[in-house]
């Protein structure tokens, strides 16, 4: 039942009411995928799940795993015949069975026999660490514990695609990482293809083999991890992957990769990655507006060979290993950097600082979402 | 600070202590007090006695049960597929929840009066019926028992779908969908999951509805026969308390109705604990 190549998801559409929540959403996913869907809240995500797993019916476009129909309209598997696992925000653990019966459950229905039921569970719940719960009911667990649960009662059926919904969100920050890592050890195991959602950055990063960024419905970037982090492809899935300091700029000079442009009264010099050359070029000649957009820890503090700036900090934040430096640069642009450097500066202040020019990702307007 | 806290909570609990020990528990102890002495106060058990051993008095606790028990079961069986039904909200709940509201504040004389014009032999029921050619001459459904099991039905069920219904909405949703997810059908699901999750609500609106039932007197009176068939045993309480004036007779028969309906909820309670106790360890039946 596992083994198929792929499973294809095609023009997917979604409405509720008037509204388009999921607007034409394609993906192809292998076997043994991991593939998280990060957007902020509203943007479909979890509207996606639910029409994978057959929870609501879908209003175009169809779903397939390989040749097998899922899902199109008219062809549709319910979601008990799908055979997939499915975690939920909120767990969903059945409150009057202890967590051995909440683990067996999926498996008395497809009339395993006790003998291997009673194997299968202590397996499963010998890899989410809650042996020693077995007899208890969930009310009895912590939340981190139920999270474990429902993870087991996922895995121990051996779905063909395991969808999570936000399972971390739940949790203290301390335990989210961890069992993060629980979750990519356990996915590393069994290579149990799976589709994650979540609005954490850094949950999508750690966890992904490719990352499907969607804002208002619709797929912004498919890529892995490194790619949606160094090369967003628009203003949205950069800010959403901690590009800050958004800024209108006025082209001067531009030249293959090198480009000049005026930041106020400041002259500022970028490198265009390749990726992004040709798409640029078309833009200044197209005369759209262009932005700029640099990550808080890629400014420098200090005097550098180029891109020089002065800035007047308003805020500084102590968070430990970094600081956080809000102000303004030309009277009344704001700019935010993060260093390492220990420092103590006073509101009023004014400091040196430059940009990498390689660092400046530029945008034309019609990618500002 | 520790008298202060005792004085707060004690003061909060005043109105409810009052009202319970004044509306209740007095009452209660002044009632079994009656039941248990005779006109010159002294302690017997004569009354119970006498109501046990005369077959026309001892006779209504069946009558009731008779009446009281088909129509509780009645009224939780037609609820439950429909609290089911609507358990994720429909469209028009409110017209619906609306008219089900109707028939419990207008109160019980009013159905009444309204069931012996409306189902009364010259009442509209029965010319649809004959105009259907159903029935070829009217059909009795008031001043017999069906009368009175028609009544407790048409104000019985809304309240018992109402407490069904809200016990029914409370259970988290996303259950049904991790259990379909895991591979059960609608029906699995209903017997492991919802079943098991709403037995405290169904037990607990087949407990109230079995004490309204049984303790049915206008109904009994307006559309029953009073004097026999339908000789509930609070005409027969009544009687003894406002035509033979003994008092003491007619608490014990209180007693006994108190009785009765705890034996009933007690049962209930019972089926309740095993099933609970069955569906949690449930073995090796899938």
């Amino acid at each position: 039942m596992k083994d198929f190549k792929e499973i294809k998801i095609q023009n997917l559409v979604k409405y509720y009411g008037n509204r388009k929540v999921v607007d034409n959403f394609n993906l192809t996913i292998k076997n043994g995928e991991f593939i998280t869907l990060l957007g902020p809240s509203g943007c479909g995500k979890t509207t996606i799940l639910n029409s994978i797993a057959g929870l609501i019916p879908i209003d175009g476009g169809s779903i397939y795993i390989d040749d097998e129909c899922i899902d199109d309209g008219k062809r549709f598997i319910p979601p008990e015949k799908r055979n997939f696992g499915m975690v939920f925000q909120n767990y969903a653990l059945f409150p009057h069975l202890t967590v051995f019966e909440n683990v067996a459950f999926g498996l008395r229905i497809r009339k395993v026999p006790p003998s291997e039921i009673r194997e299968r569970v202590i397996n499963a719940l010998r890899m989410v660490h809650l042996e020693e719960h077995i007899d208890k009911y969930p009310r009895q667990l912590s939340g981190g514990e139920q999270q474990r649960t429902a993870l087991a009662r996922c895995i121990v059926t051996e779905p063909r695609l395991m969808l999570l919904d936000e399972p971390l969100s739940n949790l203290d920050a301390l335990l989210r990482i961890e069992m993060r890592y629980e979750l990519k050890a356990i996915h590393e195991k069994l290579g149990i293809t799976t589709i994650y959602v979540t609005h954490d950055q850094q949950e999508a990063l750690a966890l992904s083999d490719r990352i499907v960024v969607l804002n208002k419905g619709k797929i912004q970037q498919i890529g892995t991890p490194e790619e949606i982090y160094s090369y967003p492809r628009n203003l949205f899935v950069a800010h959403f992957l901690g590009f800050r300091n958004i800024w209108n700029v006025d082209v001067i000079h531009v030249k293959d990769r090198e480009i000049e442009f005026k930041l106020g009264d400041f002259i500022l010099n970028a490198v265009l990655n390749e990726k992004y050359k040709e798409h640029i070029h078309n833009s200044i000649r197209d005369k759209k507006k262009l932005y700029i957009s640099i990550r808080p820890e890629d400014i420098k503090i200090g005097e550098g060979p180029i891109n020089s700036l002065e800035m007047r900090v308003e805020v500084m934040e102590y968070l430990g290993q970094v600081r956080q430096l809000w102000g303004y640069i030309n009277g009344n642009i704001r700019i935010e950097i993060s260093t390492f450097e220990k420092i103590i500066l006073n509101p009023g202040d004014k400091i040196k600082i430059y940009i990498p020019p390689e660092r400046i990702l530029v945008f034309p307007e019609e990618d500002v979402q | 600070m520790k008298k202060r806290e005792f004085l707060t909570v004690f003061l909060l609990l005043l109105p409810v202590l009052i009202y319970f020990i004044f509306l209740f528990v007095y009452p209660f102890i002044y009632g079994l007090h009656l039941s248990l002495t005779n006109d010159e106060g002294k302690f017997t058990l004569a009354n119970f006695i006498r109501f046990l051993t005369d077959p026309w008095d001892a006779n209504t606790i069946w009558i009731t049960l008779k009446i009281a028990i088909p129509a509780t079961l009645l009224n939780v069986l037609i609820a439950m597929p429909l609290a089911y039904y609507m358990r994720h909200g429909i469209k028009g709940e409110k017209l619906i929840s609306f008219l089900l509201i109707l028939p419990i504040t207008l109160g019980s004389v009013f159905v009444a009066e309204g069931m012996l014009t409306y189902m009364g032999p010259n009442g509209w029921l029965n010319k649809i019926l004959m105009a259907l050619k159903i029935i070829d001459k009217p059909y009795r459904f008031t001043h017999n028992y069906l009368g009175v099991l028609l009544a407790l039905i048409i104000q019985g069920f809304p309240f018992v779908f109402l407490m069904l219904l809200g016990y029914i909405s409370g259970i988290d949703p996303t259950l049904e969908k991790a259990a379909s997810i895991l591979g059960a059908s609608r029906w699995y699901i209903f017997r492991r999951i919802i079943f098991p999750l709403w037995m405290p609500g169904i037990a607990m609106a087949t407990s109230l509805n079995f004490v309204m039932n049984f303790t049915v007197f206008p109904s009994a009176v307006l559309l029953g026969q009073p004097s026999g068939p339908t000789r509930v045993i609070s005409i027969a309480a009544y009687q003894w308390a406002f035509e033979k004036f003994d008092f003491h007779m007619a608490s014990a028969i209180a007693i006994i109705m108190g009785l009765v309906e705890l034996i009933f909820i007690l049962i209930v309670m019972l089926i309740r604990q095993r099933f609970f106790k069955i569906v949690a360890t449930s073995g090796g039946k899938g």
